[in-house]
């Protein structure tokens, strides 16, 4: 499998080394940034390493370029550094910082942040702690060998100097080189007494009392509001004209702009203008715009299956990210095989937060506050939108109110910010939800083959997997495609998943973008990505080779979770390999009585994936008991048990709450969530018609942990890989009714009893 | 030109009478804790009281509440932390947050009204509050919570933070 997927960590080191020579940037434009948690002195400040200071009063400033969006990304972050660094949890402040070059890349998303920062964010931790023991020694007048450091202070014997008192004095040593770093001695697992264990995380009081400052939020005095009035295809449309004699009569109407963008992100856009929100919105309704339609403007869901279908039939088609020899031969040679065709509608983002942008020039840099995922991908496009160098536009980032990938993906803040350009004002851009989910970045509408065959006693001889969907990746940062075995680059993020740590004989495992998705919507990054749709494939297709050969779907699993091969694992991030997948996936089973008997018509079902990444496996195995109603075909889910196996974890209790939302997006994809792609838009614009879970759809959840000091992996998304299969998996196995689709409707359920 | 109480403040809104409550508070009073999320009163991010009543501000036009006393998320603790704002920290119910002023005002008028409510009360009254990071589990955790320790009317008390 490729890996060109994450940050280089090389370069982070650099900056580590870099940052420690450098001057107190960081320290100024931290003071400024749009989310900060924890008191700030303003006192001068030691800068150990990029990534934290610590001032003359021992405040210790956690420089976070993560965006917080649900996550406590910032609390999780701050904890590895003071733990390594000896901080006094309590002194502790977290600043989410605005974009610089210094940062390296920023981005929030693929549940890498804790998996990437844990090593550079402890080595600086260390580095620090190490020169303030050797300043605070001298101070003490005692050897550095004398001395340990704890809650933010050296201590030898019964004497002590603060960190505080340390930095005063001044005289620290700040530069380490990436040897001296790399050399550093990071504490063992036994020494850690931030990470891990029970705390609170930082950005949450904020969210309960109204204070916590969203995008949405952002204000600025003089700034014109605007609301889009959206093409009728998020690609290729033209405005022809507008009339706006309607909008004229609406209070506080200011006016409208056509927008001219040179970086072709939002072709045939007209905003309305307005001295409020309202305003703004009221004469979105007013106003009369006539487009010239692209040539999607007639695409339906049909269209984009079929595309899909020419492309997995044409074997030419395609890259292949898996490509064993001998997967005709065996294919050839079956005692059986099957064959079977998976698919799943779009998925909208819909985070709480519509979204928005303020942008507005100020001391000749231009300025967009916002949230977002991925500053360092929209950055360039403003640039070239702007007309000016990336150097001198800068992103406030916000709270999120929720990312789930959708502002991984900043196209929001071009239109503001070409607005802003165009009439010389702060322009605040609010989108309704119907403007936010027409512009969404959903979830592509996917199909897939599964072909399997098996040998003597059922044992898989080859396995071949052709997955066709819309490819974000390639619309819109194809710098970060792999190449495949063919030479062809893929979407990863389109793909993560069907490269499974199964040992199935000859694999080959084939990735086709849907080019008529591609241009029709653009299709965008969803929580969990590829793995959130492979994995409906895989493990469905899993449990339908166990039926087909008579054996049952655990014990066939877990005889090919051998840790053979490829599939042995390597350190640091996947040591072990298979078999722990293979030990998530005993563990669910036993907990959830796998075996045992149940009432008629309810079923438990299984399903195990490695999370988002070969590279940074996140062991998860889901057992899922499900209620099925023949009458009606609805599925009533009553428990789901997950184990998950993420190496040590940071925050208990931050973990859990991941793991616990993500399976239950997981539910809500499988069952209530589903949106029709017809005429060239999504047709669910708003709830109604869109129906995520609710809190009366909360089935019970048991979820645990595997005990581990395993290198630190992603936990945002690998919940969500695991539910729908399950769940598919169950209702099989309570009524024999295979679904084959995403979401699981009654109707589909009915039909498939028919045939059962 | 609705006049009415915000908070316990007296307040004169500026605009149409036909506007939405929520964009009086955010972008005139400038109380930006009440969100918006679906304009159609649907998801209850947009959730105040009106004479104690938990309403959706976004459908409600502002002149409607001529007269009438309206609490956001930032007077709900009047002077210090509702406890069913506490519990929501001990809980630790919010993921991104977005929604949460609201699911909190929503739980405060169910426990005004039914101090201890039942599970299939709780799952009544909270449904039609959207939480798209699927907090729910915590979030009916923190009702309970605050049931528990008597969130009817109870005085603001300081919020046990732990960090």
């Amino acid at each position: 499998m490729n890996r060109p997927l994450i940050p280089d960590p090389g370069r982070r080191r650099f900056l580590i080394a870099a940052g420690a020579a450098g001057a107190a940037f960081g320290f100024a434009a931290a003071a400024e940034a749009a989310v900060s948690l924890g008191p700030y002195s303003g006192a001068a400040a030691f800068e150990p390493s990029l990534w934290y200071a610590i001032d003359a009063q021992g405040i210790v400033t956690v420089n976070v370029v993560r965006a917080e969006m649900g996550q406590h990304v910032g609390t999780a972050l701050a904890r590895i550094v003071a733990d390594e660094l000896e901080a006094d949890w309590d002194k502790v402040r977290i600043v989410h910082v605005d974009t610089d070059p210094k940062w390296g890349l920023m981005v929030t998303g693929g549940s890498w942040s804790v998996w990437q920062s844990y090593p550079f964010l402890s080595q600086a931790g260390a580095a620090g702690r190490i020169a303030l023991i050797e300043a605070g020694a001298k101070i003490l007048g005692v050897p550095a060998s004398s001395c340990i450091a704890r809650k933010g202070a050296v201590l030898a014997g019964k004497r002590s100097v603060s960190y505080g008192d340390i930095v005063a004095k001044g005289g620290l040593r700040t530069g380490f080189t990436d040897k001296e770093l790399a050399a550093l001695p990071i504490k063992p697992a036994a020494e850690r007494r931030l990470i891990g264990g029970e705390f609170q995380a930082r950005d949450i009081p904020a969210k309960t009392n109204g204070s916590a400052m969203f995008g949405i939020d952002a204000k600025i005095a003089g700034m014109v509001y605007a609301r889009p009035v959206l093409p009728p295809t998020r690609n290729e449309s033209k405005v022809v004209s507008v009339d706006e004699s309607g909008a004229k009569g609406v209070p506080g109407y200011r006016g409208h702009l056509v927008l001219d963008d040179p970086s072709g992100t939002v072709p045939g856009w007209v905003l309305a203008l307005g001295d409020s929100f309202v305003a703004a919105d009221r004469a979105v309704r007013a106003l009369k715009v006539t487009w010239e339609n692209g040539p999607t403007a007639k695409v339906s869901d049909a269209d984009l299956e079929a595309r899909a279908r020419t492309l997995i039939a044409d074997a030419g088609a395609g890259s292949l990210v898996v490509n064993d020899p001998g997967v005709e031969a065996a294919f050839a040679a079956a005692k059986s095989k099957i064959e079977a065709e998976y698919a799943t509608d779009a998925a909208l983002h819909f985070q709480m937060e519509p979204l928005n942008a303020l942008a507005f020039e100020r001391n000749g840099v231009f300025e967009i506050h916002t949230g977002n995922q991925w500053q360092s991908l929209i950055l360039p496009t403003l640039a070239k939108a702007l007309g000016r160098p990336e150097a001198s536009i800068v992103l406030k980032t916000y709270l999120l109110g929720g990312g789930f990938g959708r502002r991984l993906n900043g196209d929001y803040a071009v239109p503001a910010a070409l607005a802003a350009k165009a009439l010389g004002k702060p322009v605040k851009l609010v989108f309704t939800r119907e403007d936010d989910t027409l512009f969404d970045s959903f979830r592509s509408p996917s199909v897939q083959r599964v072909r399997m065959a098996f040998g003597e006693g059922g044992r898989v001889t080859a396995m071949d997997h052709a997955a066709a969907a819309g490819w974000p990746t390639e619309v819109m940062a194809p710098f970060f495609m792999p190449k495949g075995a063919n030479d062809r680059p893929f979407d990863p993020f389109a793909i993560n998943g069907a490269n499974h740590w199964y040992n199935v004989g000859a694999h080959r495992v084939r990735a086709l973008s849907n080019d008529l998705a591609n241009r029709a919507f653009r299709p965008g990054w969803l929580r969990s990505v590829g793995p959130g749709w492979t994995n409906w494939a895989v493990e469905s297709a899993m449990d339908e080779a166990a039926h087909a050969t008579g054996q049952d779907p655990l014990a066939f699993r877990l005889k090919m979770l051998d840790g053979a091969g490829r599939n042995a694992g390597s350190a640091p991030n996947a040591v072990g390999g298979a078999r722990r997948q293979a030990a998530v996936l005993s563990r669910v089973a036993k907990a959830a009585g796998w075996g045992g008997k149940l009432p008629a018509d309810v079923g438990l079902g299984l399903a195990t994936t490695f999370g988002q990444e070969r590279d940074m496996p996140t062991w998860t195995a889901c057992a899922a008991r499900v209620r099925v109603d023949r009458r009606t075909g609805e599925v009533k889910v009553e428990k789901l048990h997950i184990v998950v196996d993420a190496g040590a974890i940071i925050h208990p209790d931050g973990a859990r709450a991941q793991m616990e939302g993500a399976a239950l997006w997981g539910l809500s994809l499988a069952l209530h969530e589903g949106a029709t792609f017809r005429d060239g838009r999504i047709q669910e614009t708003n709830l109604g018609a869109y129906t995520p879970l609710r809190m009366s759809d909360v089935p019970d959840l048991a979820i645990d942990f595997v005990d581990s000091d395993h290198a630190p992996v992603g936990l945002g998304e690998p919940a969500t890989t695991v539910v729908a299969p399950a769940i598919g998996n169950a209702i099989f196995n309570a009524v024999g009714a295979r679904v084959r689709r995403l979401p699981i409707r009654p109707d589909a359920v009915l039909a498939a009893l028919k045939t059962a | 030109m609705a006049k009415f109480r915000v908070n316990g403040r007296q307040v004169e809104a500026s605009g149409p009478g036909d506007a939405p409550l929520l964009w009086v508070l955010r972008d005139e009073l400038g109380l930006t804790g009440t969100k918006f999320g679906c304009g159609v009163g649907q998801c209850g991010a947009c959730t105040v009281h009106v004479d104690g009543q938990a309403i959706r501000s976004c459908l409600t036009p502002v002149s409607a509440v001529e007269g009438l006393s309206v609490t956001t998320i930032e007077g709900l603790g009047a002077g210090g932390v509702h406890p069913v704002q506490a519990a929501w920290v001990e809980a630790q119910a919010p993921q991104c947050g977005y929604c949460q002023s609201g699911q909190i005002m929503q739980a405060a008028a169910l426990l005004s009204a039914n101090p201890n409510p039942t599970d299939a009360e709780i799952e009544a009254a909270m449904d039609g509050n959207l939480c798209r990071c699927m907090a729910y589990v915590r979030i009916r955790k923190a009702v309970k919570l605050a049931a528990r320790k008597g969130a009817r009317g109870g005085p603001a008390r300081k919020a046990e933070v732990r960090s």
